[in-house]
C-alpha cells in the first residue's frame, strides 16, 4: 500500500525523524492560509500524488511543475491553483499522468547538501538494509546503474535495529562534518526503527538534506507498506487513498485477486503469478498485446472468479479473453463453473479461449462442453495463445 | 536417488486441523507419502485423516520420528511455526503458507541459517520426488519418475514445465518450489548444489522471474560448478517496468533484475534458454543434446 508524502511525514514526525513543518491544502485559499500560518519567508508547494519525479514533472497544458517555491501567500495560492484538479505527468506516472487532488505546503530550510537514503529489505542479505548515497535528488536508479560505488548499504537486524556505529560509518562515508555525526546517528537509527515498527516495504528519503546549521532533515518521503503485514496495522489502512488507485485494481484487491491493468486487447485470467506473467509473455510472443495481468490465486471460489471476468470485461479495450489454468489448489471445475456463471450473469461480449490442465481437468472440460456457452477450447499453451490472438485480430 | 525427500521421509503437517491442511495431507497420503502425524496447538489427541494430532512439533517428532514438516499455518502465525519446527530439530521444513510479512521472515532467516534445518519456501508449492514422496500442493499425476531436476520461484509455472517434460518422456528426479516471496529459505544455488551432487539427476530445468538477482547469481554458480545440462525460462519478459519492482528495489541489484539482464547472464553461463513458456520442455531436450 502506498501513501502520500504528507502522510509519510506525519508518521516520521511521530517516530522522531526530523521533518519540516507543513500543511496539506485542497483549495488555493487553504494553500494561502497554510503559507501564512507556517510563517517562513519561502514555502514549497508540492503536488500530492502516488508517484515520484514530481519536481521535474509538468502539468498537462501548462508550464506548472509538480513542486514550486512560493514567496508569498498569493504565490502559494497561484501555484496551488495551477496544480489542483489538473493532471501532472512525471517520469513515474506514464504519459496519461495523475490528477492532483491535494497539495502539501511546507516551510523552507537552508540547504547545504542534498543526499539520498532509503530503507528496504534486501533479498540477498535476507534482512532490512539502510542505503545511502551522496547523489541526493538524482534519479537513484541511474546512480545505481552508472556509479554503483556511490551507493552505500548497511544491513540490520529488525529487532536490534541499526547500530550506532553503522550510522556513524555512513555519516563518515557521506562526508558529513563530524559535528553532525551525533545528529545523523539519531536520524538513521530512528528511520530504521520506523521502518520496522510500521512494517514498511520501502521508506525512501530523496533528498535527505544537510542544512546549513548541520542537521539532517527528510525533505521528501516516500513510504509503502508490506500488504501482508497490514493485518497488524489497522490504523494505517485509514491512510489508503483509493482515488490514487486504478479503480479496477482496487476492485480486484477487494475480491482477493491480483490485477494489473495494461494497455492491450487480450484479457488474461490465470492462476499463479509466474504463470500469469508467462501467459502475457506468450501472448506477446504470438503477436498479441495483453490487456491485463490477473492472478486468481490458489484458493479463489466461483464468486471470485466470476468477479474476475467482470473486471476483465469492464475494460472496453478487451477484444478477446484467454483463460489459462493449471490446477493445483485451484480446481478446473471451479473455473469451469465460473465461466458458466459469468456467461449467465455477465454475458461474454468477446470471444473466450479456455485452456485447462491439472486438478479435476476432465470434469471441468465436461462442465464447459455441457453448458452451451460459446467457448474456443485449446490444447496446450501455444494453441491457446494462437487462438486468442487470432480471435482478437478478427474482432 | 533424488534430493531432499524420498520414500523414507517421515512427514508431519503443521496446521493439519485446518481445512487446507487436512485437504493436502490427504492428497499427500494418497500419493504415497509417509505422512505420520500433525500439529495444532491445543488439539492433541484428535485424529485427522487417520493421523494423530500433537500439541507441539517436539512431541510429534518424538512420537513419530518425523524428519520433515509441511506448514499450512495461517500467515500471522506461520513464522512462529517455522521457528518451532527448527527448534524441534526437524531436518526439512517446507512452508507452503502464502502472505507471511516480510519482516517476520527477516527474523526467521538467521535462526534457520544457524541451525541444521533446511527451509523451503514460504509461498511455495512444496517438493516432490515422483513416485516416492510428495510434500505440498502440486497435482501428483503430472509428474513421472526420471532424471530431470526441476526448480522454480513460481508454483503453477512449475506444473506447466513438469507437464511438458512428462509429455516429452522426460521424468523428474525431484521438483522443488523455492517460493515467490522476497525472502525464502533456499535459493537456486542451494538446490543446484544438491542436484549437481545427486547421481540420479542428469539435467536441470529452472524457472525464474523478473526482480531481484537470484537468477544472475545462479547463472554464475552454474558456470563455475555445474557440469550437467541446464535449461532455463524467465517469466515476465514483457512485464512493464515499475509495476512489480519497487523504485529502490532496483538499487541493490544495480541495474540487474530485468528479464534481459537475467537472460544474458544465463546464456553467458551456457544455459539453454526457453524462448516462450511453451518451449520449456523442448529447451531441456536441446540442453541435453548439446552435450
Amino acid at each position: 500500500m502506498k501513501i502520500h508524502e504528507y502522510q509519510a511525514k506525519d508518521l516520521l514526525r511521530a517516530a522522531g525523524v526530523p521533518v519540516l513543518a507543513g500543511r496539506v491544502a485542497r483549495t488555493p485559499e487553504e494553500a494561502a492560509a497554510a503559507f501564512t500560518a507556517l510563517g517562513t519567508p519561502v514555502c514549497a508547494v508540492k503536488a500530492q500524488i502516488h508517484a515520484g519525479g514530481r519536481g521535474k514533472g509538468q502539468v498537462i497544458g501548462s508550464t506548472q511543475r509538480g513542486v514550486e517555491l512560493a514567496k508569498s501567500a498569493d504565490d502559494a495560492a497561484r501555484i496551488a491553483k495551477g496544480l489542483l484538479g489538473n493532471t501532472l505527468v512525471t517520469i513515474q506516472t506514464g504519459p496519461e499522468g495523475q490528477v492532483v487532488r491535494q497539495v502539501f505546503v511546507e516551510s523552507g530550510c537552508a540547504i547545504d547538501r542534498e543526499l539520498y537514503c532509503a530503507v528496504l529489505v534486501d533479498r540477498r542479505v535476507g534482512s532490512p538494509v539502510l542505503i545511502a548515497s551522496t547523489a541526493g535528488g538524482m534519479d537513484i536508479e541511474e546512480v545505481a546503474h552508472n556509479t554503483p560505488e556511490l551507493i552505500l548499504s548497511e544491513p540490520f537486524d529488525p529487532d536490534r535495529g541499526l547500530a550506532s556505529y553503522q550510522a556513524r560509518l555512513l555519516a563518515a562515508k557521506l562526508g558529513l562534518p563530524t559535528a553532525s555525526w551525533r545528529h545523523a546517528e539519531a536520524f538513521f537509527r530512528k528511520l530504521c526503527a520506523a521502518f520496522v515498527s510500521l512494517d514498511a516495504s520501502l521508506l525512501e528519503i530523496n533528498p535527505l538534506v544537510l542544512t546549513k546549521d548541520g542537521t539532517l532533515v527528510a525533505l521528501d518521503a516516500k513510504m509503502t507498506f508490506d500488504d501482508n503485514a497490514l493485518f497488524r496495522h489497522k490504523d494505517l489502512t485509514a491512510l489508503r487513498d483509493e482515488a490514487e488507485e486504478e479503480p479496477a485494481e482496487t476492485r480486484a484487491a477487494a475480491a482477493g485477486l491480483s490485477y494489473v491493468k495494461l494497455n492491450g486487447t487480450i484479457g488474461c485470467l490465470v492462476n499463479g503469478a509466474g504463470l500469469a506473467m508467462s501467459t502475457m509473455d506468450l501472448v506477446k510472443y504470438h503477436g498479441g498485446q495483453p490487456a491485463n495481468f490477473l492472478d486468481v490465486g490458489g484458493g479463489a471460489d466461483v464468486n471470485q472468479v466470476t468477479e474476475a471476468f467482470r473486471i476483465i470485461l469492464s475494460d472496453p479495450h478487451v477484444k478477446a479473453i484467454l483463460v489459462n489454468i493449471f490446477g493445483g489448489i485451484m480446481r478446473c471445475t471451479t473455473i469451469a463453473n465460473a465461466v458458466v456463471e459469468a456467461s449467465k450473469t455477465v454475458g461474454f461480449t468477446v470471444p473466450l479461449v479456455v485452456r485447462l490442465e491439472g486438478t479435476e481437468v476432465e470434469e471441468g472440460k465436461k462442465i464447459l462442453a455441457n453448458s452451451g456457452t460459446a467457448i474456443i477450447t485449446a490444447d496446450g499453451l501455444t494453441d491457446a495463445a494462437k487462438k486468442v490472438v487470432a480471435a482478437a485480430n478478427a474482432a | 536417488m533424488s534430493i531432499l525427500v524420498n520414500r523414507d521421509t517421515r512427514v508431519i503437517c503443521q496446521g493439519i486441523t485446518g481445512k487446507v491442511g487436512e485437504f493436502h495431507t490427504r492428497g499427500c497420503l494418497e500419493y504415497g507419502t509417509r505422512m505420520v502425524g500433525g500439529v495444532t496447538p491445543g488439539k492433541a489427541g484428535e485424529t485427522v485423516v487417520g493421523l494423530p494430532v500433537f500439541n507441539t512439533v517436539a512431541e510429534a517428532r518424538d512420537a513419530t520420528g518425523a524428519n520433515a514438516t509441511m506448514i499450512f499455518v495461517p500467515p500471522a502465525f506461520a513464522a512462529d511455526a517455522i521457528l518451532e519446527a527448527v527448534g524441534a530439530g526437524i531436518e526439512l521444513v517446507i512452508a507452503i503458507t502464502e502472505g507471511i510479512p516480510v519482516l517476520d521472515m527477516a527474523r526467521v532467516m538467521p535462526v534457520v541459517k544457524a541451525s541444521k534445518s533446511r527451509l523451503i519456501g514460504p509461498n511455495c508449492p512444496g517438493v516432490i520426488t515422483p513416485g516416492e514422496c510428495k510434500i505440498g500442493i502440486m497435482p501428483g499425476y503430472i509428474h513421472t519418475p526420471g532424471h530431470v531436476g526441476v526448480m522454480s520461484r513460481s508454483g503453477t509455472l512449475t506444473y506447466e514445465a513438469v507437464w511438458q517434460l512428462t509429455q516429452l518422456g522426460h521424468g523428474q528426479s525431484t521438483c522443488v518450489g523455492l517460493g515467490g516471496d522476497p525472502l525464502v529459505g533456499s535459493s537456486f544455488i542451494d538446490i543446484l548444489t544438491l542436484f549437481q551432487a545427486d547421481p540420479d539427476t542428469h539435467a536441470i530445468l529452472m524457472m525464474g522471474e523478473i526482480g531481484g538477482s537470484a537468477e544472475e547469481e545462479a547463472a554464475a554458480f552454474v558456470k563455475q560448478h555445474v557440469t550437467k545440462p541446464v535449461a532455463a525460462f524467465i517469466a515476465g519478459r514483457t512485464a512493464p517496468p515499475g509495476k512489480r519492482m519497487g523504485h529502490a528495489g532496483a538499487i541493490i541489484s544495480g541495474g540487474k533484475g530485468t528479464a534481459e539482464a537475467k537472460l544474458e547472464a544465463l546464456r553467458d553461463a551456457g544455459i539453454e534458454i526457453a524462448e516462450s513458456p511453451a518451449d520449456m520442455g523442448q529447451a531441456l531436450v536441446r540442453a541435453i543434446k548439446r552435450r
